[in-house]
């Protein structure tokens, strides 16, 4: 693999960016946003949420309501179509241009921009190289799998040395094993070349696997930004809590530093009262004898699922709330045993 | 090979009736073009002397209906294609307005189209006089073939995606559509075109009532040739346009057929 170049880590900043398209439908309430020099920000959410707005207002694809300022370093690019913008987009179905080679298609950014011909082959090669797809440089776009498709995507973003690259949901097309390594090859490349990345996807796993931060969004709205694991250690919300990972959800009564969930009573400084407690399926631990009563709380397993590296045990408690529970997958486990669960009270989140 | 049903065989049979009742008529007019002697038929010899007979007559028919077509070409790609690019990337009710009035000069017949056209601009003499009155009206005629057929290529690629692609590489509204836009339209361009350019050639109604003494077309002259001369000539007249039509017609099926020039071989 060629050495690959390194881009000028430019910072972006969205200042109270709304957007409210014709007819007065508001898909993103204002929104403000700092995103520091070669960092990889993701933008998560279901669909409908805001994030690909987001993503086209920092590409000028779409133009913020009144008001709403975006910076790219020192510069207001707020006025500015995309094509003056210098950004290098991935778009969810790639679009490639069918009318051109991979080699022309990589080369169109440098083509457009008056590059003469030799640097310009010069630069298409050295992409290539860089994502792999040198081989293919005369298919036609048509004889290119879906993978090959997306890495011509990237190659062609990158190739104009942009100021910021941004992916809309640029793995969902794909099967899954090919996701994972697309996957892995975007994080180290982004990494390479140290380039100011925005990836919007809705899926979170890709979501942890790839950002530095996390954005994540509902209803047009930012809920929580954060890196991975403190989205994931500690989401602001129940919507957080919800979307990214499993979350189990337990009724629990808060008095006289105790903690009591069904029938287990477990060390507590949080509120008083009732309360719902979160934790996660990890977190559970099934306890192998009926031995330490206090701490531990009694169900039975009503479905029981090997997943290879663990088995995931879904389990109803006395007063029928269902749980989720990761757990050895060397142990066996079936449907109707009785179990009892620990819960380690350093791992309990509450909202 | 396994026995075909009794339908097949009258099917087949209806297929061949109904072509052969429309070729059938063809085939004698070409021979009558040819014949020495129309009454004598076939038996009293083949001769290219009417053909001569037309060129001398025609040719200037036969020049000007090039020409008008060639100019109508011009003016249908000029003000057809953007037409069609607007119309792609507008939604909204104006826009499908404006898609189904362009159909108009095609649902309205084409004598009140020249009627109306000799009203308003009957009055500017030399306009009435030359060959570009009549080139409106082929204009007119043919531009909702031209924005149709590349409007169908523009709706099936996905537009906005790869214009927006091409802006996000940073290139400038001429740039991406000469070199995306158009270039990705080319099948419906040239169906389009290949389209004009035969309706033109072959448009009589609303030619007859646009043409002056001193500008006729080559439909206009053959139905003045069989009006007016021996039926030989006017035959003759018809091989010389079937000459012209026929290769349009040709191209213009094997476009329409493959729609995008290129098959799609995607690997796994």
């Amino acid at each position: 693999m060629t050495q690959p170049f390194h881009l000028e880590p430019v910072p972006i900043r969205m200042i109270r960016c709304a957007k409210t398209f014709d007819g007065g439908v508001r898909v993103l309430d204002p929104v403000d946003l700092e995103i520091g020099g070669g960092e990889t920000l993701v933008l998560l959410g279901p669909s409908g949420c805001g994030k690909t707005t987001l993503l086209r207002l920092i590409a000028g694809l779409e133009w913020p309501d009144a008001g709403g300022r975006v910076v790219f370093g020192g510069e207001d690019v707020t006025a500015l179509p995309i094509e003056r913008r210098n950004v290098g987009m991935v778009f969810q179905s790639y679009a490639l241009f069918p009318n051109m080679t991979v080699a022309e298609n990589v080369g169109y950014g440098l083509r457009v921009r008056g590059i003469e011909r030799l640097e310009r082959a010069r630069r298409v090669g050295e992409m290539l190289e860089m994502t792999h797809i040198a081989p293919l440089a005369d298919r036609r776009i048509d004889q290119l799998s879906g993978g090959q498709r997306q890495r011509v995507a990237l190659a062609r973003a990158l190739v104009v040395r942009p100021r910021v690259l941004l992916l809309d949901e640029p793995l969902t097309a794909l099967d899954a094993k090919l996701r994972d390594t697309l996957r892995l090859e975007i994080d180290r490349l982004l990494q390479d070349l140290g380039i100011t990345a925005v990836y919007v996807t809705h899926d979170q796993a890709e979501a942890m696997a790839l950002g530095d931060r996390i954005v994540v969004m509902s209803k047009g709205r930012i809920e929580q930004i954060g890196t991975p694991r403190e989205i994931y250690r500690n989401p602001a919300s129940p919507f957080v809590a919800g979307f990214v990972g499993t979350m189990n959800r337990l009724p629990a009564e808060g008095g006289g530093g105790l903690l009591r969930i069904g029938g287990a009573t477990l060390p507590w400084s949080g509120p008083m009262g009732p309360v719902e407690v979160m934790v996660r399926p990890e977190d559970l631990t099934v306890e192998p004898e009926a031995g330490a009563e206090g701490y531990t709380l009694p169900a039975r397993i009503s479905a029981a699922v090997f997943l290879g590296d663990r088995t995931r045990l879904v389990a109803e408690t006395s007063d029928g709330t269902e749980l989720t529970i990761d757990t050895d997958p060397h142990r066996p486990f079936a449907r109707g045993d009785q179990i009892r669960l620990r819960i380690d009270p350093s791992r309990i989140l509450s909202p | 090979m396994r026995s075909r049903p009794i339908a097949f065989w009258l099917q087949l049979g209806f297929t061949l009736l109904v072509c052969a009742f429309l070729i059938v008529p063809v085939c004698l007019s070409i021979m009558a073009g040819i014949t020495a002697n129309y009454f004598v038929g076939i038996g009293g010899g083949v001769t290219l002397r009417w053909i001569g007979e037309v060129w001398r007559l025609y040719a200037d028919t036969i020049f000007l209906s090039l020409r008008i077509a060639l100019a109508c070409l011009a003016c249908t790609l000029v003000l057809g294609v953007p037409a069609a690019y607007v119309l792609a990337r507008r939604p909204g009710r104006i826009a499908r307005a404006i898609e189904e009035l362009l159909v108009m000069p095609v649902a309205v017949p084409g004598l009140a189209t020249a009627l109306a056209l000799i009203v308003a601009y009957g009055g500017f003499g030399d306009f009435r006089r030359s060959w570009l009155f009549i080139l409106v009206g082929h204009v007119l005629f043919t531009l909702p073939f031209m924005v149709r057929s590349v409007l169908a290529v523009l709706c099936s690629i996905d537009l906005r995606m790869l214009e927006e692609g091409a802006a996000s590489l940073g290139a400038r509204f001429h740039q991406r559509f000469f070199g995306v836009v158009l270039p990705n339209c080319r099948s419906g361009i040239l169906a389009g075109s290949l389209m004009v350019l035969t309706l033109s050639v072959g448009e009589f109604n609303l030619t007859w009532l646009l043409h002056t003494p001193l500008t006729k077309t080559l439909p206009v002259g053959l139905a003045d040739s069989y009006a007016s001369l021996r039926i030989e000539i006017g035959s003759a007249y018809t091989v010389v346009f079937f000459v012209i039509i026929i290769p349009c017609l040709v191209l213009l099926q094997r476009f329409g057929a493959t729609g995008r020039p290129r098959t799609r071989k995607a690997k796994p």
